[in-house]
Formats: structure tokens, sequence, C-alpha cells
């Protein structure tokens, strides 16, 4: 163990508290659009593992729509990475068949749409 | 770059003659006024002297009522019944 | 005959080394369980140096000094209604973040040196320690009464005790002390006494209250001044700690280099907040945070590791990410505001057109390329009726607790993302400073209390929006949203008109 605490039996005590066991049967799941800053963060969101991939689109279209750039996105070009690897999900399978697990992050570059007036915003 | 020792007092009455003894004492110290307050820096050391205090307060002052009216410092403290200095190690 | 009066060594001699004594009945290390775990050598408690040689007699009487003068200030600003006479009604958000964020902090360093005191065997160390734990009192004491005032006419400040254990925002303040709180006294000491008090703190009360001061808010710099004139004190008690672990032994060299690493970067972290507070919340303006922080950080603490540097001690170890980020993070923090102030419990609002300007002159190289073309969507957006909120929860970073907004460092136009795993899970951070914190001790980390997170894990009073904003008693449509068409910003136009009518 890599704390340097008083107690000798530290680690008995540890309360994890980000486990998917914590979720509900659910995983918690971060998207973030890329070139398009104007949004704070990435979004959380938690959904069952066998959520089709294609809700994250229709989740995606609900927090982003107030962009200008947002009606314009053909989902079809899409490029995605998942985990730091790039990826071309299948929209029917499930988040978990696609490789999506417990907080993974999935990020997504949208092909033409480079934000605000061309700026990453 | 120049290692300042800096005090910050507030700018009230009762910090003025500290303010004019520092400015005195120390040739050389850089102003920087903000509302409310003034930070004053000198190069590597700058001090306050408790005779100098007194003479333009008109009365006996200790140096630990400085702290009615310090902001902040920067630099080691050194302190004795006549002198308050602040320096950095050379 | 008259005896001589005592020097001020002699007295502080007579009057704290000399009221310690040895056990006769219990070894010391029982005394002391604390002192030793974490690494630290300790050869001679007395090589302790207090400068500043403040014995409790003379601390009580300058410090009823400072209160009589703070109480005098606040009672005429009362009296007065010197509410009316500041710079505009934005400006009361401060108060509203100062309060909910940092006095909760301020009772937590109380705490905390209490217990810091207690467990230091040094009768130095615990005489300077026990003075700073009363002034933290003092602080938080004073700056309730202080606020309350403003509490009588402004909104969202009533439940701040509450709100700093349950808000989004305002875990990345209570989660810095929880972690100092929750490590062993002589970390405690470097994240506080040193990094945080003579390092940072600056940044937090010089400019900002001068801020207060140039706003007409007579009370609040009174405060924040008098809070800060016991600052100077915790500073000195900061700058010998180091020393004294330094010259103690060489073993603590690397002990103490990786808390100043660790504790410089939350401590930025954390006064990222402040900036967005300076550079768009003071109507007025002092100086800008780049301003502050080339005078504070590149300048003050410039000279400071330049003297500890005798001791092989190192610039912090992201001191220059950070300096470079010090040019985005007031914009980036500001826009984090503006788009999530619906679930906060202060308003934000969108820079003029002459505060858009003044940016831009203070930040050249950043503010027109990445920052204004973000503002200038918004206020369209705000002109058409649909003004721009973030409509999700943001993911957070696992170790400071902001959502992970900040960009990657020399390219602003990459959003930053880390990660780590432990035991099978993942763990995501705004920054390698914070990776590099939770790397060092996961075990401690795992346990952080996410608020987002939460929300999902059903912690937090419901799964929907309106039920969190309840359980974090923030009054919806008051407290909330944008300033311009809320009730403070009706009482302000009041207040306003009146003044204008008795003067016609």
């Amino acid at each position: 163990m890599s704390v340097v605490a008083i107690t000798p039996d530290y680690e008995k005590h540890i309360q994890y508290r980000d486990e998917q066991a914590l979720y509900h049967g659910a995983l918690l799941v971060y998207v973030h659009w890329e070139e398009h800053l104007s949004f704070v963060s990435a979004f959380a969101v938690s959904l069952p593992p066998d959520t089709p991939f294609g809700a994250i689109c229709e989740i995606a279209k609900g927090i982003y729509g107030d962009h200008p750039d947002a009606a314009q996105i053909d989902w079809m070009k899409v490029e995605w990475m998942i985990d730091s690897e790039q990826a071309t999900p299948d929209f029917g399978k499930s988040i978990a068949e696609n490789g999506v697990g417990h907080k993974s992050l999935i990020r997504f570059w949208t092909p033409g749409l480079h934000g605000y007036q061309g700026t990453p915003n | 770059m120049t290692q300042f020792a800096s005090i910050t007092l507030m700018q009230n009455d009762d910090a003025r003659p500290i303010i004019d003894a520092i400015l005195a004492d120390n040739p050389g110290v850089r102003i920087l006024s903000m509302p409310g307050a003034v930070k004053l820096d000198c190069d590597s050391r700058l001090t306050v002297s408790r005779a100098s205090v007194e003479e333009r307060l008109g009365r006996p002052w200790s140096l630990q009522e400085i702290q009615l009216v310090l902001v902040s410092m920067a630099g080691n403290l050194e302190e004795d019944d006549d002198l308050f200095t602040l320096s950095w190690h050379k | 005959m008259t005896a001589k009066k005592l020097s001020l060594k002699q007295r502080y001699e007579f009057l704290t080394r000399d009221l310690d004594w040895e056990p006769s009945y219990q070894p010391v290390d029982s005394i002391f369980p604390y002192d030793q775990f974490e690494g630290i050598k300790i050869k001679d408690w007395s090589g302790w140096e207090d400068p500043f040689r403040l014995t409790m007699d003379s601390y009580w009487k300058f410090q009823a000094e400072k209160e009589r003068k703070l109480y005098a200030v606040i009672d005429a600003f009362a009296q007065n209604n010197g509410q009316t006479g500041i710079s505009d009604g934005r400006y009361i958000n401060v108060l509203k973040l100062f309060l909910t964020a940092i006095s909760p902090a301020e009772y937590q360093a109380h705490r905390a040196f209490a217990f810091t005191g207690r467990h230091l065997r040094g009768a130095g160390t615990r005489v300077a320690c026990q003075m700073q734990s009363i002034d933290e009192l003092r602080h938080i004491q004073t700056q309730i009464h202080t606020i309350s005032h403003y509490n009588k006419f402004f909104d969202g400040m009533s439940e701040f005790p509450i709100q700093h254990d349950r808000v989004f925002y305002l875990s990345v303040p209570k989660s810095f002390f929880d972690d100092a709180r929750s490590a062993g006294p002589f970390e405690f000491m470097i994240a506080i006494g040193f990094a945080f008090e003579y390092l940072l703190t600056n940044l937090l009360f010089v400019p900002f209250m001068s801020g207060a001061a140039y706003n007409g808010d007579m009370s609040t710099v009174t405060f924040g001044f008098s809070a800060q004139s016991d600052e100077s004190r915790h500073m000195t008690l900061g700058i010998e700690v180091i020393k004294f672990l330094l010259e103690q032994h060489p073993d603590n060299l690397p002990i103490v280099q990786r808390w100043v690493d660790k504790w410089f970067w939350r401590g930025f972290r954390l006064l990222g907040v402040v900036a967005a507070m300076m550079d768009y919340m003071l109507p007025k303006k002092v100086m800008s945070w780049k301003e502050a922080w080339d005078i504070y950080f590149v300048e003050a603490g410039g000279a400071l590791f330049k003297d500890l540097a005798r001791y092989g001690l190192k610039m912090p170890k992201y001191a220059n990410v950070a300096t470079e980020a010090c040019e985005h993070i007031s914009h980036q923090n500001w826009g984090l505001f503006y788009q999530l102030c619906h679930v906060a419990g202060f308003h934000a609002w969108m820079p003029d057109a002459e505060h858009m300007d003044w940016l831009s002159e203070k930040y050249p190289n950043t503010f027109d390329k990445y920052y204004r073309p973000r503002f200038e969507m918004w206020a369209k957006q705000e002109k058409e009726g649909k003004r721009f909120y973030f409509n999700g929860l943001p993911q957070l970073c696992s170790c400071c607790q902001l959502p992970m907004l900040y960009t990657e460092p020399g390219d602003p136009t990459k959003t930053c993302f880390r990660n780590s795993t432990f035991k099978g899970t993942r763990y995501h951070f705004c920054s390698d400073g914070c990776k590099d914190i939770f790397d060092n001790e996961p075990e401690k980390y795992v346990q952080s209390w996410l608020p987002v997170n939460q929300i999902f894990q059903g912690n937090c009073g419901g799964a929907t929006v309106p039920e969190v904003l309840d359980w974090y008693k923030i009054n919806v449509g008051v407290d909330n949203c944008d300033y311009v068409g809320s009730p403070d910003e009706t009482l302000w136009k009041s207040w306003m008109e009146q003044r204008f009518s008795e003067a016609g």
C-alpha cells in the first residue's frame, strides 16, 4: 500500500466510492464532443450495459442541442474513440458489446464541424 | 530575477508613519499602491525601525504593533526590540 | 529598585518554552503518537524558531484591538446602509462564493490547527499552532457577521454550511481541506501552513480584498485585511516549518518535496475559482488574475524557492504548467459558472463590451483567440432568448473534483484527459498534477465523495435536477440562473432608481 498511514490495517477500512456495484447495475459513462469547448466538459450518464450504442447519439443530441453545430451532425460520419482507442461502434449493438465499460470515456469528432465560427468553441 | 523582500500594509492613518519610515530607511523601495493596501518591495532586504517610526509618530511604539496594520510579507523575518527585518538568504 | 523590562527574546523564552515541562509518568512518544509515522525525522525540537516571538498575553491584546476596529466598521456599515453604496448588484455574488466556499474552510483550518498543535511535540510549534487555530475561528466568525448584513437583502447566502457539504463545486474546497486534515500533522503543516498560507494565500486575500475596497464593500475589506494581518503570522509559521523540517534531517527532503508538489497543485486548482472571481465578478477591477499571479507567484514564489534552494528544495513540479495555464483558467472557470449557474447558488452573466476589451488587453495571447468567440456566441444566444446552459452533469476529476474542463498544456484547443486504473476501476483526472497525486496514494482517493457520481448512485435527494437542487437547498428561480432578471437585480435597480429620484 502506498498511503503512509498510522493505522496498520488501513486497507481494511477503505470505503471504495466509485465501484460499478454502487450504480445499481448501470455503467457510468462519459461522452465528450471534441473541438466544442464551449461545453464545459464531457457529460456523465449512467446506462445499463445492454443499452444500444445508438442511444448515446440521442442523449448527446439532447445535451448539445443549443449549439449551432449540433443540428448539422451527421452521426454516420462521426469519428469515435473509446478509452483512447479509435473505434467504429455498431449503433445497434449494446454499449458493452462495443467495448464500453464502467467509467469509459467516449470521445467523438464531427468532420466539417470544428466549433463556433471555426474556433474550437 | 530580483529577490524582493516585501511588506504589504493597510493604507490608513495607523500605517502611514510606518510606511513613511520604511520609505526613508530603505533606499530604492518599489511601491505598488492598491485600493486599501500598499505593497513595498526592496531588493533582498527591508527593515522597519522602531526609532524611525517613533520619530514620526511622536510617541513610544512597539514593533509588535505593526501586526495591527500588516497585510502580508515576503522574506525571512527577524524581529527584536528595535528592528523588524525581512531578508532573503544570500 | 525597578526591575528592568524584559527584551522580546527573553519574554518569548519565559512565556513559551519555559511553560513546557518534561513528562514524568508517561513516555513522550505515547503523549505525541502522531508525529512519527509520516517518516519525518526531528533531532531537536528546540531548533524551532518563531521570529514574531509573540506571547499569549500580547496575542490577546492585539487580537482584541483588531476586533474592536473591525466591529466598529461593521456597525458603521450597517448603520449607514453601506449595501446600497457598492459598485453594482452583481458584486454580491463574490460574497456568496466566498461565504459558501472559503468561510467553511476557515473553520476546517481552525479544527486542524487545534489538532496539529496538540500533536506536535515542540513547545514553540504548539503555541504558534494554537494561535493560528484561534485566528481561524475568528475568521469564520467575523466573515459570518460581516456577510450576515448582506443576507438581509440578497439571496443565496442563508444555507452556506449545508451547501458546503453538498453542492458540486463546493466539494472543491471541502475535499481540499478534508485531504489536508486526514493527512499526518507534518503534511498538514506543509499543505496549509506552507503551500497554502505562504505560497498562495496572498492571491486570495490581497488583490481580492483590495477589489472589495475598490467596489465599495467597506465591511468585507475590513474583515479581509483584519484576517490577513493574522495571515502574516501564519505565513511566518509556514516558512519556519519548511525550514525546520529541511534543517532537521536530509531524509526529510524527498518527503517534503512531494508534499510541496502535491499541495502547490491542489492549491492552484482551488484558486482557479478566485481567478474567475477577480477577472469576471468584480465590477471594478484592481488587477487581472495573471498580473496577481506574476506578482505573488512568479516573483514572490521565485524569491522564496531561490532561498530554499540551499536545502535542495526545488520549485513545485508543475509550477510552469500553472503559470502557462494562468492565461486560461479564469476564462475557463467563468465559462463553467456561466453555463452551470442554473444548478449553483449564485448568479452569472456575460461580460459587456468594455469588460471584454479589458480582458483582451490583460490577456493579449489568449482572450481574443480562444475565449471571446465563446462569449460572443453566448451573448448572441442570450439576445435571441436562448440562454446557453449545460444540460448534462459534468465529468469530474477524481482528485480536485472540478469538472474536467482544463486544456492540454500548450494546446488550449484540446481538453486534457488523464486516467489511472486501480483494482480494476478507472479514475479520470484533469491534469498530470492531479493524476500524480492519485497515483501516489490511490487508497486515499478512491474514497472521494464526487458529487456528480453520488447523484447517479442515488445519494443526493433524488434522480432529477429539481430534487437535487432541493437537497442542495438552492431556491430555484431566486438563488440561481442569470443575474439579469433575478430578484437581486430587481432589488438593486429599485435602490438605484430611488437614489436617482432623490437626487433629482
